[in-house]
């Protein structure tokens, strides 16, 4: 059997994974992926410990999670469609009207 | 798992937010039949008021305990800032009526997302589960994301929003892997529960806690605009509609610190000494950089956001000190600053006019001289946001000061005091445009009857609190029985 570690191992790498691509590309899909790959690995942490715990609840959270992700997708998706017909660019260096 | 059984009695608790979101489906049903915008907005404040009344009628029941498995209470921390989010929500969709049509963005989405955004923060203010609290975060966040996002034909408002998305998105991440870690650790996402096992499984000094700890402390800070997350914050205050600006700079951040509030005291009440000496360098950073940087700024929208980040540093030396006092004083705080914040940015809506935008520093030189009431109304809110006496504003600070001070911390309120002395710059650099400088342009004030109301509900509130005051500390001394 895999020990609950190397989930915990696994899970920690991909949110590090998800971290560094949000920070350091300038696409905001790519930006936008590295988000959804943080909540996923999430999932593989909550998953393997409700498995090891033999406790229902991070399974149940698995799914609101899995839930929420697709209502922020929407979300998300349908701004920068909205932003993209004012502003035909992803980059980030180039959304920079605001100054912060 | 506590055993409460489960039975329909239960779904009493959570009437408010089914009413609340009730009338917002009701409101995209009518979007498409009713073309005056404007009973969208009367059909929510409705709406609005019969949810007030209704948790006004559960706290009379005066349950304690919370409901389902656990999950969702109903006390008077909860009550307290629930109404806190009743009077946002009036006020404004009392300021937006008039100024979304200006705007030419009278949708009916935008009442309905108002209301959604709102049943969100009243769950999160109820929450006593980390699950329950991520949901109703959501709710509320992604509500904001679109609201901010609605004037679609401007590029600004779709910049902020992406912005803002970008980085609640990010965040909100974070505070999934803190809830995982902890729910790893204690097998439970119950925050009594999690208190419990912290004993039982002897976890103070567990590295892996901290680590579930300092994710919430990100997670709760990108929504509160602490530094160093704060960097959403300025573009999406500039970004979006003022109005929405009004309602997010109290709303979400009034729901970040309750559910701050809970998470800290019921859940890590034992961590007291971890998680304050972490937030305390974030909250004289939060307000070193919020005063600092509101001196530079041009335009009045991102200096108030600049003003309400420094607030937020203010108000987390409640959390900090960790009494019962701190707590009740930070909620006066959240109220106080509802009144004079929304006030002021009703006064900012007021100068936008078809083809004037009034949001620049220099659109405020010599106002008192054409519009003397307007300007005076300003200058209420600019002092209370300072802190001078005797507006409301000062009473939230000195009660703020003074649980921190009894709790031992006199270092951080003479660093405090002093940033506060800072911010008066900007503030009173408005004053001093209205008063001691000369009209450039003749300013047209879009006023309407609903906007005179909202004006008049906040500078009556500033000014009342500021004189009697012992009303408010009362009540937010006796919600805070039974936490």
């Amino acid at each position: 059997m895999v020990p609950l570690s190397w989930y915990i191992v696994l899970s920690a790498v991909v949110f590090s994974i998800g971290v560094i691509g949000f920070l350091t590309r300038r696409n905001l899909i790519i930006a936008f992926i590295s988000i959804e790959l943080m909540l996923n690995s999430v999932n593989i942490s909550l998953v393997a410990f409700s498995h090891y715990l033999q406790s229902i609840k991070g399974q149940i959270m698995v799914f609101l999670v899995i839930a929420v992700a697709a209502a922020e997708a929407v979300v998300g998706l349908a701004i920068l469609i909205a932003l993209f017909r004012n502003k035909p660019t992803v980059n980030v260096d180039e959304i920079n009207l605001l100054k912060g | 798992m506590i055993l409460s059984d489960f039975n329909l009695l239960s779904i009493r608790v959570l009437v408010p937010e089914i009413i609340l979101i009730c009338s917002a489906l009701i409101i995209l049903l009518l979007n498409l039949v009713v073309k005056r915008k404007e009973t969208l907005a009367f059909t929510g404040l409705v709406g609005t008021l019969v949810s007030a009344y209704s948790s006004f009628k559960l706290y009379a029941l005066s349950l304690s305990g919370s409901e389902f498995m656990g999950m969702f209470a109903f006390d008077g921390y909860s009550i307290f800032f629930k109404f806190i989010f009743y009077i946002n929500i009036v006020l404004t969709i009392f300021i937006s009526i008039r100024y979304i049509s200006i705007e030419m963005a009278s949708f009916g989405e935008y009442y309905a997302l108002l209301l959604f955004a709102t049943s969100g923060m009243m769950i999160m203010a109820s929450a006593t589960d980390l699950m329950v609290i991520y949901l109703g975060l959501e709710l509320m966040a992604l509500s904001t994301y679109i609201l901010t996002g609605i004037l679609r034909k401007q590029v600004r408002s779709g910049e902020a929003a992406i912005k803002y998305f970008l980085l609640g998105a990010f965040s909100s991440a974070f505070l999934l892997y803190g809830i995982s870690l902890t729910y790893g650790l204690t097998g439970t996402t119950n925050l009594k529960e999690i208190a419990v096992a912290m004993e039982t499984l002897n976890l103070l000094g567990s590295p892996v806690f901290l680590l579930g700890l300092i994710f919430f402390i990100v997670a709760f800070g990108f929504k509160i605009a602490l530094v160093p997350f704060h960097m959403w914050a300025p573009d999406a205050y500039e970004g979006a509609p003022t109005s929405i600006t009004a309602f997010m700079s109290v709303g979400p951040k009034a729901a970040g610190f309750a559910v701050l509030g809970r998470v800290f005291f019921e859940a890590f009440g034992s961590m007291h000494v971890q998680w304050s000496s972490i937030l305390i360098p974030l909250s004289v950073l939060t307000m070193l950089v919020g005063s600092v940087t509101a001196i530079a700024q041009t335009n009045i929208k991102r200096m108030l956001a600049y003003s309400s980040i420094a607030h937020a540093g203010y108000a987390l030396l409640g959390i900090i000190t960790g009494t019962s006092e701190g707590l009740s004083s930070m909620m006066n705080y959240m109220l106080i600053y509802a009144f004079m914040n929304i006030g002021a940015f009703a006064v900012v809506i007021m100068l936008r006019s078809e083809g004037f935008m009034g949001e620049e520093l220099s659109d405020y030189e010599g106002l008192a001289k054409t519009r003397p009431v307007a300007s005076s109304l300003m200058l209420i809110f600019m002092f209370s946001l300072t802190g001078i006496p005797p507006t409301a504003g000062f009473i939230a600070k000195f009660y703020i000061f003074m649980s921190a001070i009894n709790a031992g911390y006199t270092y951080l309120v003479i660093i405090a005091v002093i940033f506060s002395a800072v911010s008066a710059f900007f503030y009173l650099r408005v004053v001093m445009y209205m008063y001691m400088k000369e009209p450039k342009a003749e300013v047209v004030l879009s006023t309407s009857t609903a906007m005179n109301i909202a004006l008049t509900v906040t500078v009556v509130s500033t000014l009342v609190i500021g004189v009697f005051p012992s009303a408010l500390i009362e009540l937010a001394r006796m919600s805070l029985s039974g936490f």
